[in-house]
Order: C-alpha cells, then structure tokens, then sequence
C-alpha cells in the first residue's frame, strides 16, 4: 500500500506516455530519417489498424469484457466481401454483406457473453477458432489470400488515399477515436459501459439493461474490426486469412493494457488506447528502421507487455481478501 | 379397477422416479454429460469413418492420446487450482525441439535429454507460476505472453538449428521403443499417460497437496485466509503443467522426430476445450483426472475424426471452436443450475391409496373428552418431549430439542435435571435389563446412557448399505424408536431415509417407502437392515409374547407385526390398518394390550392428494414449501388394542387445551403418561381398572417376564 501510494501520481498511463517521450527522442537521434514526415506518416499509418481494432477492444474491455474474435472476424467479414466483389456482386451490397456477417457474428458473440453467460474470454476465443474455421469451410474455401478485384471502386482508396496529404488510414483512426470518445463520454450507453465494468450486479439492480449493453459492445467491436479489415486489404490489396493465426490479437490486448486501460473495466479512456498505439508504433517503426527480425520484434513486445501487467500488478495490487473468483 | 389407473399403479410401482434425485445429489453425475457426450462423439464417428474401430487405427490414436491427455492433465491441473495456461502449447513445442537438439546435435543419451527437457520446460512453468502465483498476476494474459515468447524463442532455435537437426538422425532401442514400440499392445505414451494419471488422480482425490490445491480453487480467498500457501501451491501447479507439458514433448519428439513451426500451434486451445468438455469447472475447485481424461478422448476422436473426414481446411476449428462453446456453456448452466434443478426434482411423490377410515363418531374411536383432565409436569420446561418413560424407582424421563435427557424426579415430578447430554434430537427410548436407557437420536443414531455413571456411547450409527441403492444409504439419519427384545437384540426404526429430522413433513408428501426396520445385535456387534421400504416406520414395540415386534407405519396410518420367531418368523403382516390418523409411539399395557398414540388426524384432502402423485409433485415444484399440503399434527389421541389388531377404546381431547398433541405414552403404576414432540410439557392420566402395581421394566425384565409365555 505504501509503495502504491508513493506512487499516487504515477499512472501506468504516465509512465507508457513518458517511455514514448524518450524512445522517440532517441530514435530521432540516433536513427536515420526517423523524423521525417514520411516515415512519421508511416508510422502513424502502420499502426491505424491496430489502433482502430484497440478502439474496438476499448469497448468490449470497459465493460469487463475481452474480445479475442476481432481478427478473426476482420479477417472472414472482410474476405468474404472482397470474395463478393470479385464475383460480380456489386460494391456497396457486397460491404453491406460483410459488414451484416462482422455484426452477425459479434452479435452471437455477444449474445453467449450476456445471456448464455459464457466467460467472455472462453467465448471470444472459441468464436474465434469458429468464425475462422466457418469462413476457411464455407466462404473462402481453397485459398489463404483473397487478392482485391482490380474495380474495387472507391472502398480502394480507404487504404490507399491520401487527403490533403494524409494517409485515409490515418483519418479514419482519428475521427474513429472521436466518436468512440463521443460515445463513451456523452452518451448512455457509453456511461452504462463504465457500470457496468464498474459492477455489473449493482448496474443490473439499478435498472440498466446490462445484457443488451454488453451486447451492444461486442457489436461495436466487430464493427471497428470491419473497418480495421477493409483498410488493411485495401492497403496491401489482399486479405490473408492466416492472419487470425498470427499474434495481431495479443498485439491489440497489448496497446489497450499498455496505455493502462483496466482489464478488471470500468478504468481507461480513449487517451489510454492512443498512448499504448503510439508506443507501439515508435517501438516498431524504430525497430523496422534497425531491421530487428520480425520474431525478436515479438519476443520485445510480448516483454514490454509483461512489464506493462506487472507494473499494473504492482501499482494496483490485486487482494486476496477482495480478489474475485474465477477471476482468470 | 381400470386400466389407467391400473397403469397408474404399475407406473408408480415399478418407476423409481426418486433414482433422479438421488442420482443428481452424487457428486458423480458432473460426469455424467460429459460422459454421454464422449459415447456420442466416439460413436458417431466411428459410424462414419469405416476402419475406425479397427486395432491400428486405435493403436496410432491411443498414442496420439498419450501425448495430448498429457497436455490436457497439465491443463486440467492449473485449471484446478483457478487459473490457465495457454503457454502448454509453444512449450510443447520447446520440448519437442530441446529433445531432438540434446539427442541429434548435443549427443546426450535418451535419459538424460527426457530430464533436461522435462526440466527446461519446468522451468516455464515456474515463470508462469513466479508471476501467476507471486506476483498475482492474470493467468490468461501471462500465459498469453509467455505463450508468444516461447513460440518466438522456438521459432529462433529453429532458424538456427533446424537445418543441422534434419541432417543427424539419432536412433537408439529405447528411443524407437518410445516413439513404435510399447508394453504389449499398449504404446509407449499411452503406457507413461497411464502411469502419470494414476498417481495424478491419487493425488487430487486422496492426498493433503492435491487437496490444497483444489481447495485453492474452490476459494482462494479462503485458502488463503485459513492459512494455506496460496502462492506456493499455484506456483507449484504451473510448475507441474511444464513438465507434463514436457513430457508430452518428449513424446511427440519420440513419434515424429521432427521439429517443425506448426508444432503445438493451437494445442492451448485443444487442450482447453479438452479439460472443459470433460466437466471440469473454469476458475478452479471442481475437477478429476478421469475427466480430463474423457474429455481429452472427445476432443482427440473429433479432431482426428473430421480431419479423416476429409472436410475442407476450415472444419477442424469451427468444430473444436463449438465444441468448446458448447462445453464452457454447459459447464457455467451445470454450475448454476445443479442445486436448483436437484431441489426441484428430488422430492418424488407417489401414488398412496389409502382405504378409509374407521369411524370416529362411533365404536372405539369415538370422539370423548377424557384426556380434558391431563395433570401436567413441567409446563414451560420442556421442549419437545417425543418420547417419556419411567424407571423402577418411578422417576420420569424425556428428551428434548437441546439434545439432553431431562429426568423429573418421583414422587410428584416438580424437579428435574440434566440426566445426560447427547446432543442431537434424543427420540424413542427404552430401559434395557440392567437399566441402562438407550436412546433413538434423530440425526445421529442408537445411543445409550448407562445406569452406573449415565455416560453417553454410541450403540450404532450404520447399518449395512443396500446394495441398489444410489445413495449411501449406511448411515443413520433418522432413528426415530426402538424396542429390545428378550433376547436382547434391538429393533429399532428408521422413519426415513432421504430426509433430515426436520424435513419429516417433506416425506410425508412423498409417502414413498423410505424409512426400515433396523436390528442391532449386541452379541455380535452388528446392525443390519431387516425390513426396508416401510413408510415412515415409527413405534417399535416388542410384543408381550417376546415372539413378534409390532410397528407402526405412521403415513400409512396402519400398524404391522413383523414375528421374530415361531411359525410365522420373518413374516410381515398388517396388524391393524385404515387407522383415523397417524399412528406414533406404541407401548405395552398392563393388561397385555398396547397403546399407540395417534400423533394427528388425517384429512380428506390430503388423502385425496395422496392418490395424485402428479399433483403433489407440481405442488412441490412449483409453491413455495409453507404452503404445502401436511399432515395435522395438531391433534391427535391415545388408543389402546390388543394382539388381534382389535381396538378396545381411545382417549382424545377435544379442546386441545392441556395436552394437545401426543407423540407418545408410558403406563407406569396405574397412571398413562404422555409425550408430545410439539409440547412444552408432558402430561399424566389416571387410568380406572388398569393395574396398579405395573410397570415397563418389570413387564419387560422383572420376574419371570422373559418367559411371560
């Protein structure tokens, strides 16, 4: 308790924002053409997807919830709608049918969470493996890549457009995290987010539909993974289905933890998510930039998590006396 | 009689509709599911692939068994203890790659790779334990992250190694035993996984550590709190997961002899729905060997199955995927559900149809007022007298709901004292030939308090356990009165086996046959069950020929003569039935007739109830316990009959005003006194023309009382 409040002041937030501070200021130095704008925008844009999918996570984790069928989820709703226009289907029913099939499937996700009252992270991981395995069986059968339709129209330029110099990507990231700090400042299901992560029994004695709520937030988070999917495939003009093989999930959980958005939920903001993403993404580019092999590059970030939770552990002390069962 | 309801009868005659009950109150049934599901699983794949149930078939599976229900009882074991560990796959992977290196580039013998493997892999273990156990951090994501640095950490030694491993091929006959060979028919894993998950299951059912650990996960707040190493334990338990997980590499390395990226990608989550589809629960505290074991069969057959199927790249996910969905739902419904579902169905009414009543408007039952003029002792200072009685020197005795033997003192009963205490609720009673009071304790059993120092001992608290019976039906729950015989054997009642003292009214509803008549015998020691299915069997009363003891069965309003010896030994017949009420304690007179008490009268409605099993059963489920149908135990009388089963005469009270409700009764020199187990007093009543001189023991062991007839 002492040694927690020593360090009152000193938020893991605080502590994550002031290491970006200073890696960036190191890298500036040492590293060739890391400050230049182009390799800024790079970096900014590398990191878009990974930031818009923690927007999502955001959600589901305030709540007290985790959302480990993201990727997979971009990954099939967003194939499977290139697949569609590759086909013939029109632009705009194709993304309407991926998008409904990324809602389809976080509301089922949803669903088993806040009524079947399956522990989220068993539910998400198992729709994960499902959603994967559904889309490799049903939908995009024979082939890991599904390469974008040479007339993807102007969804093409989602990934690859520029506006007044500046990566879509980018923006899109932006004006996602504005309206995710709109929704959950202002409105009531925002707020009710907090509840309910606070303490869901007493938000369900107050009145609030906590169930269709936490609902609600799985949804949203398969909407940011749609829209995280239709920019990374329109980027690299492909979408790799083994992608949901990679570790791209414990890379989303890691910029939310990072920035100190509590796991238990009910504790984090936007701001945290943004702080996580840019360290990331410094991390990263300076590491590309020092051509660190793609492997080490994880064994560095998987620790900086470790320090990230330990931190956390050491800060916030978990109780034995208040722990919660089955708290995994 | 019609059809239906002869159909009626045989249904409730011969359907035990309590089994489900009985069923779902053992702690085995959580296998139950998981079980049918494994039978379903296995069965319909095997329908579907036809060389599946052929010996090489099961030979290759049972070894690939070996090495998954390894990881899984790595899982299984950090399950227990309330946590997870996702790492088992990528350290899986570890031991694979570190058997091979230490065998192919380090040259070391077989032995000694296996224990630096196993001990490598132990050693991630330990780091999962160090910040799970120590620093208390989330297992999911520490694990997570371990997982994807020892992934990482393979994937490195890979780059640099692989190439010199795929050059040396090491070979050895222990090696090629481990990964072709084996003892018999069984191979080599299977044999190991076999050895591990009997000493695992020993572990976790019979010994102190496997116990802590499950306590742990049971709470670990109150582990922790009642002074357990939490830390050390849940280290321990990640520790344990490393080297089965090792071991489990060991074999794989011994099998495929070679290390490949792919290697244990998605074993976590195999290994996970594995633990989880054989009922053990997540977040700790409930969990077996056997169903790790189980669960590790459905999930190998169903990988196995719809790989061989030939289904498209996808299937095998989308199956494991709902598979766990399935498992963890079941799991959390089971978890919530089971008592709610077990308090609904155990009661079990069945179809009772009781004859009618004699008439209690004439002959012997007709209504009076003599009980009007009870003199009554101890008013206000008694709880719940079920049982009097007298000893020689003419001082009473009861029970009460404390546990303790009250005695009132002769001549007029206005002192008493503590004569022992039991604890319990002290029931029927009865002096043996030296004096000695033995006592039915609900709850507890046949006890006895001695004459010479009035200490307590147990006489018996079991019996011999049925054999088809679900439950343990051994220990004694409700001991409810006992009688001795010349002999000195002891026949005493059970009224109900499936309830708790308190829970009497509930038996009633049921009406089923759940009580029996039990024998001690004091020469031998042994108790064992004589009658069985007898309903609520109260009032044991050894006849004044010392041939026959007559019991009552109290919802059956009737009473039986079960003989004991002359030609008709071991028989049982009906006494007396179609009794106005509910028959309690029976006792001797003096003029070699008995009393029997009628502990309350019974009603149309609840007659009528009886003859409605499903009725009764809807009744149960559905309204709250207060509002069911009882019996009346509000008033009752006193009625005397005589070995022919005849009645001669009754005594009620009318008004219900001094002693309103009547358990039990003692003739003692000429006076009838009267226990009522809702009473705080008991009562007394001369009784005109009876002998004066008479008494209990004496009837039972004075003078030439043993040889009466």
């Amino acid at each position: 308790m002492k040694f927690g409040g020593r360090l009152k002041y000193v938020s893991q937030e605080k502590i994550v924002f002031t290491i970006t501070l200073v890696m960036f200021a190191v890298f500036a130095v040492s590293l060739d053409g890391f400050i230049g704008t182009s390799n800024l925008l790079a970096l900014l844009r590398s990191v878009a997807v990974l930031g818009i999918l923690g927007l999502g996570m955001l959600i589901v984790v305030l709540g007290r919830g985790i959302d480990l069928s993201m990727v997979a989820n971009m990954a099939i709703s967003v194939a499977w709608t290139i697949q569609l226009v590759g086909t013939g289907m029109p632009l705009w029913a194709a993304l309407a049918i991926g998008l409904g099939f990324a809602l389809g499937m976080s509301l089922i996700t949803g669903i088993l969470v806040a009524f079947a009252e399956i522990p989220a992270i068993f539910a998400t991981l198992a729709m994960g493996t499902f959603i994967y395995g559904f889309g490799r069986a049903h939908l995009i059968t024979g082939t890991d890549v599904v390469y974008l339709p040479a007339d993807f129209g102007w969804a093409a330029q989602i990934g690859q457009g520029r506006l007044l110099g500046v990566p879509i990507p980018i923006l899109l990231a932006v004006i996602l995290a504005v309206v995710v700090y709109l929704f959950l400042r202002f409105s009531k299901h925002g707020w009710n987010t907090y509840n309910i992560g606070d303490n869901a029994q007493a938000s369900r004695i107050t009145g609030i539909a906590v169930r269709p709520t936490m609902v609600l937030q799985y949804m949203l988070s398969g909407t940011a993974a749609y829209l995280a999917g239709l920019i990374t495939a329109t980027a690299v003009q492909s979408m790799n289905t083994r992608i949901v093989n990679s570790n791209m999930i414990y890379d989303v959980i890691l910029i939310v933890v990072l920035g100190g958005v509590s796991l238990s939920g009910g504790r984090g903001s936007v701001r945290n998510v943004i702080v996580g993403t840019l360290l990331i993404g410094v991390l990263v580019n300076g590491m590309t930039i020092m051509d660190i092999q793609y492997t080490i590059q994880n064994v560095i970030k998987s620790l900086i998590l470790l320090l990230a939770i330990v931190a956390d552990s050491v800060i916030n002390p978990r109780d034995e006396q208040t722990g919660q069962q089955g708290d995994i | 009689m019609s059809l239906a309801s002869s159909i009626k009868k045989a249904r409730y005659r011969f359907f035990p509709d309590h089994i489900v009950g009985e069923m779902l109150s053992k702690s085995w049934i959580d296998n139950a599911i998981p079980f049918a599901f494994m039978i379903v699983v296995v069965g319909v794949i095997g329908l579907l692939l036809p060389n599946f149930f052929t010996g090489s078939n099961i030979s290759i599976l049972s070894r690939q068994y070996g090495e998954l229900a390894l990881v899984v009882l790595a899982m299984t074991t950090v399950i227990l203890v309330g946590g997870i560990d996702l790492s088992v796959g990528s350290n899986f992977a570890l031991a694979n790659f570190l058997m091979l290196y230490f065998l192919n580039l380090a040259h070391l013998p077989v032995g000694v790779s296996a224990g630096l493997t196993i001990l490598i892999t132990s050693g991630v273990g330990l780091i999962n334990g160090l910040l799970v156990g120590y620093l208390r951090l989330r297992a999911f994501l520490t694990t997570l992250v371990t997982l994807i640095i020892v992934r990482a950490v393979v994937d490195l030694l890979l780059l640099e190694y692989a190439q010199d491993m795929s050059m040396s091929f090491y070979s050895s006959p222990l090696w090629d035993m481990m990964g072709l060979g084996g003892v018999w028919i069984f191979p080599f894993s299977f044999v190991v996984l076999a050895a591990v998950a009997v000493v695992a299951h020993i572990a976790f059912s019979r010994s102190g550590p496997g116990w802590r650990l499950l306590a742990i996960g049971g709470s670990r707040r109150s582990a922790f709190n009642m002074g357990l190493p939490v830390k050390r334990i849940v280290c321990s338990a990640y520790v344990i997961s490393g080297a089965l997980v090792g071991m489990a590499g060991v074999l794989y390395a011994a099998r495929l002899s070679g290390a490949g990226t792919d290697t244990g990608i998605g074993l976590e989550i195999s290994a996970l729905t594995a633990a989880i589809l054989g009922g053990n629960s997540l977040g700790g505290g409930r969990g077996s060997v056997p169903k790790a074991l189980m669960g590790a069969v459905t999930v190998l057959v169903l990988s196995n199955g719809v790989l061989r199927l030939g289904l498209n790249s996808g299937s095998g996910p989308m199956v494991l995927g709902l598979a766990l969905l399935f498992a963890v739902f079941v799991d959390v419904r089971w978890m919530k559900n089971r008592h709610k579902l077990l308090s609904k169905v155990y009661v079990s009414p069945t179809l009772m149809e009781m004859p009618d009543p004699r008439p209690t408007d004439k002959g012997p039952f007709e209504i009076n007022d003599r009980l009007s003029d009870v003199e009554v002792i101890a008013l206000g200072e008694v709880e719940s007298p079920e049982d009097v009685i007298l000893d020689e020197d003419d001082n009473l005795y009861s029970g009460n709901r404390h546990g303790d033997i009250i005695r009132y003192f002769a001549p007029d009963y206005k002192t008493h004292e503590v004569y022992a205490h039991i604890g319990g609720a002290p029931l029927g009673m009865s002096f043996d030939r030296n004096g000695n009071l033995l006592v039915c304790v609900g709850g507890m059993g046949l006890y006895m308090v001695s004459k010479a120092d009035r200490s307590v001992s147990k006489v018996t608290d079991e019996t011999n356990r049925s054999v088809f019976s679900v439950v343990d039906d051994s220990r004694l729950r409700l001991a409810d009165d006992l009688d001795i015989a010349p002999d000195g054997k002891i026949y005493f009642s059970e009224a109900t086996i499936r309830y708790e003292m308190h829970d009497w009214p509930v038996d009633a509803l049921e009406s089923r046959g759940n009580g029996r008549i039990i024998c001690y015998d004091p020469a031998t020691k042994k108790t064992r069950t004589l009658l069985k299915n007898l309903v609520f069997p109260n009032g044991v009363c050894t006849a004044h020929d010392g041939k026959s003891i007559l019991f009552a069965e109290s919802w059956g309003c009737r009473i039986n003569r079960y003989w004991l010896e002359g030609p008709r030994k071991g028989k049982l017949e009906v006494l007396a039935d179609r009794l106005p009420g509910y028959p309690d304690n029976i006792n001797r007179a003096s003029d070699g007739t008995y009393w029997v008490a009628i502990m309350g009268m019974r009603s149309p409605a609840l007659d009528l109830a009886l003859r409605m099993p499903d009725f009764r059963r809807r009744m149960a489920r559905r309204i709250a316990a207060d509002q069911w149908l009882y019996p009346n135990l509000n008033i009752g009388c006193v009625a005397r009959f005589n070995d022919k089963g005849e009645f001669l005469e009754s005594m009620w009270d009318r008004y219900a005003t001094n002693h309103p409700m009547i358990t039990s009764m003692r003739e003692h020199k000429g006076w009838l006194y009267l226990g009522g187990i809702t009473n705080n007093r008991i009562g007394r009543i001369r009784l005109e023309g009876m002998n004066d001189g008479w008494s209990g023991w004496s009837s039972y062991w004075g003078g030439s009382a043993r040889g009466q007839a």
